[in-house]
């Protein structure tokens, strides 16, 4: 049975804004999903829906996970999973963190959330983790404070925050996007070895195929709310079988192939549904 | 081809302030010794990770930004040293783009008052209506009545594009255009971009981090790290075989479109972050992430020199292009 199951996913906001359409999909325990989109495809709004995170919006569907729709479930029992099963990464990881709290503090608070353990055993949890993803001088960085860290170890301080309790599920929504490539592929390369080591499976969101073709096991490319395109990730680049999925490939300037005289653009939306 | 402009030794300090008292406690230098030139007609790409200064260099050019000392010769003159009153003629021919379309559109302003604000700064007389400009970028004539909001990313970034070329410049700094929007409209905007360089004759300085759009337009490459320029090529020469380090660890570094590919990738290609520009290392900016570094690397810094015909490379020991 696969960890994870949407099935009709609808997401409406509270302005009528469907953003999420009948959406179906399903990640298996230990692999790794890419959900690929321009913005405005629901990508992020479905991986928010995931962890109960959309106050006000409509959410209609079933969201299984291990047996456990969390569509109808209560928030005590979203806070229970929230953390300790299935844990997320932001895209903006100076706007995750809080400002006034040691880093250290921060991974500390987020595993005393789920563990009744004393602050100092926290702490060196804290400590352990933050080397794990490749932190230099953890003990010393754990009392340091979010703005004394440069954006690629901020978001090793989040990814080490969501691994803390060793989730079953990683949301990871752009986690990438706002970093320099060196340190994007530092990002990612970390994400694939811990993702090894721990068996946990992956959402990743993003809207780089480059990305998608380094991490996934199966992609579902998203537009519109609505899934455009299923399968693994092989099959999706090498035979994709949707318009948009083409075009999406196509339009995007690539280093390893002939520069072309014009790049090919994505029909609008009517067209390809 | 004919030079059109020229940048020698560039450097670009700004003060540091004491966050409580603001006194300046030092200065940081964002550009260090940068020297360029752009050809009548060419697109010089200038690429680099954040904070390596190659937007504040596309500001010196344009003499947003006055340099704290360097040379910037344009159209005969060394726009570095020129008055704001002796300046204003030569923005007829230097224009610059934005990387955010919203922010760089008044939003009180109608796309009409937006286009033909150039012509009133400049007190000429305009050269085209504003349907004409909007057609030049795709846009359609009943759009010159909108404010900046109607419009989506990809729309205000070609009203940005407009406004630009509003006055024929024959130099245009392209400030990361294309990074903020999505990417198939991208696409788009890098077609227009080309189209309109050939249409109107136009020169560019691209300024990017994506390494793939500036393959798309650019003939040759800069690329700069930490305030300096440590590479400049030609674009099949810089992609083909980059010399220096650097340049070796960003194009490695760069996610491709092909599993097969990105299985088989050696990761992490370059170790550590970059160094804080208010404590540059000694010697070569590089050093501290380089896999080549020797001793002579921490003490003496590598001058941008020829390593090839029209290849420049700032590094002691350059790899050995194979081409």
């Amino acid at each position: 049975m696969s960890l994870l199951e949407v099935s009709e996913l609808s997401v409406v906001f509270g302005n009528g804004v469907r953003a999420v359409d009948r959406l179906s999909f399903d990640l298996d325990r230990g692999s790794t999903l890419c959900v690929v989109g321009e913005s405005g495809s629901g990508k992020s709004v479905t991986s928010l829906a995931i962890l109960g995170l959309l106050p006000g919006a409509e959410v209609s569907g079933r969201i299984t996970f291990d047996g456990v729709n969390l569509v109808a479930a209560r928030p005590a029992e979203l806070r229970a999973l929230r953390g300790e099963r299935i844990a997320i990464v932001f895209q903006d990881a100076l706007s995750a963190l809080n400002p006034y709290y040691q880093v250290g503090f921060q991974i500390a608070e987020a595993y005393r959330a789920h563990r009744r353990v004393p602050m100092a055993q926290a702490r060196r949890v804290a400590v352990r983790m933050l080397e794990r993803v490749g932190i230099p001088d953890p003990e010393r960085r754990a009392r340091e404070y979010p703005h004394q860290f440069s954006g690629g170890m901020r978001q090793r301080v989040m990814i080490a925050m969501a691994l803390c309790l060793e989730p079953e599920l990683l949301i990871a929504d752009e986690p990438t996007t706002a970093l320099d490539v060196t340190v994007q592929a530092q990002i990612l390369g970390l994400l694939d070895e811990l993702r090894r080591e721990t068996g946990t499976s992956v959402l990743f969101v993003t809207h780089d195929m480059g990305v998608v073709a380094g991490l996934a096991d199966e992609v579902l490319v998203m537009r519109g709310g609505r899934a455009v395109e299923r399968g693994p990730v092989d099959r999706v680049f090498a035979e994709p079988a949707e318009p948009y999925t083409r075009a999406l490939l196509a339009c995007v300037p690539r280093i390893d192939r002939p520069v072309p005289d014009r790049l090919a653009t994505v029909p609008p939306m009517e067209a390809t549904r | 081809m004919t030079v059109l402009l020229e940048a020698r030794d560039l450097v670009m300090e700004f003060p540091v302030r004491h966050a409580l008292t603001r006194r300046v406690v030092g200065r940081v230098a964002a550009v260090n010794g940068v020297s360029l030139r752009i050809r009548s007609g060419e697109t010089l790409g200038l690429v680099g990770e954040s904070g390596c200064g190659k937007s504040t260099t596309g500001r010196l050019l344009t003499r947003l930004l006055t340099p704290t000392s360097g040379s910037v010769h344009f159209a005969g003159r060394d726009l570095a040293t020129l008055s704001e009153r002796a300046l204003r003629p030569v923005r007829r021919e230097l224009q610059i783009i934005f990387q955010d379309p919203f922010s760089s559109l008044n939003p009180r302003k109608t796309v009409r008052q937006i286009l033909s604000a150039p012509y009133r700064y400049q007190r000429v007389a305009e050269r085209e209506p504003v349907e004409r400009q909007l057609a030049r970028v795709g846009l359609l004539p009943e759009h010159a009545d909108r404010y900046p909001h109607e419009f989506s990313g990809g729309q205000a970034q070609r009203i940005g594009i407009a406004r630009a070329l509003a006055l024929r410049p024959r130099l245009v700094v392209c400030d990361e255009p294309v990074s903020a929007l999505d990417v198939s409209v991208q696409a788009q905007i890098l077609n227009l971009l080309k189209d309109l360089q050939e249409e109107l004759a136009l020169s560019y300085l691209f300024v990017a981090h994506d390494l793939g759009a500036v393959r798309q337009l650019c003939d040759r490459i800069a690329v700069m790290y930490l305030g300096t320029v440590v590479e400049t090529a030609d674009r099949d020469t810089l992609f083909a075989g980059p010399a220096h380090p650097y340049t070796k660890a960003l194009l490695a570094a760069v996610p491709i479109p092909d599993p097969a590919r990105e299985r088989a990738r050696p990761r992490v290609p370059l170790t550590g972050d970059l160094p804080s520009p208010l404590d540059p290392p000694t010697g070569c900016p590089f050093n501290t992430r380089c896999p080549k570094a020797a001793d002579r690397c921490r003490v003496e810094r590598p001058v941008l020199r020829a390593h090839a015909t029209g290849h420049d490379v700032a590094c002691h020991y350059p790899e050995e292009t194979t081409r």
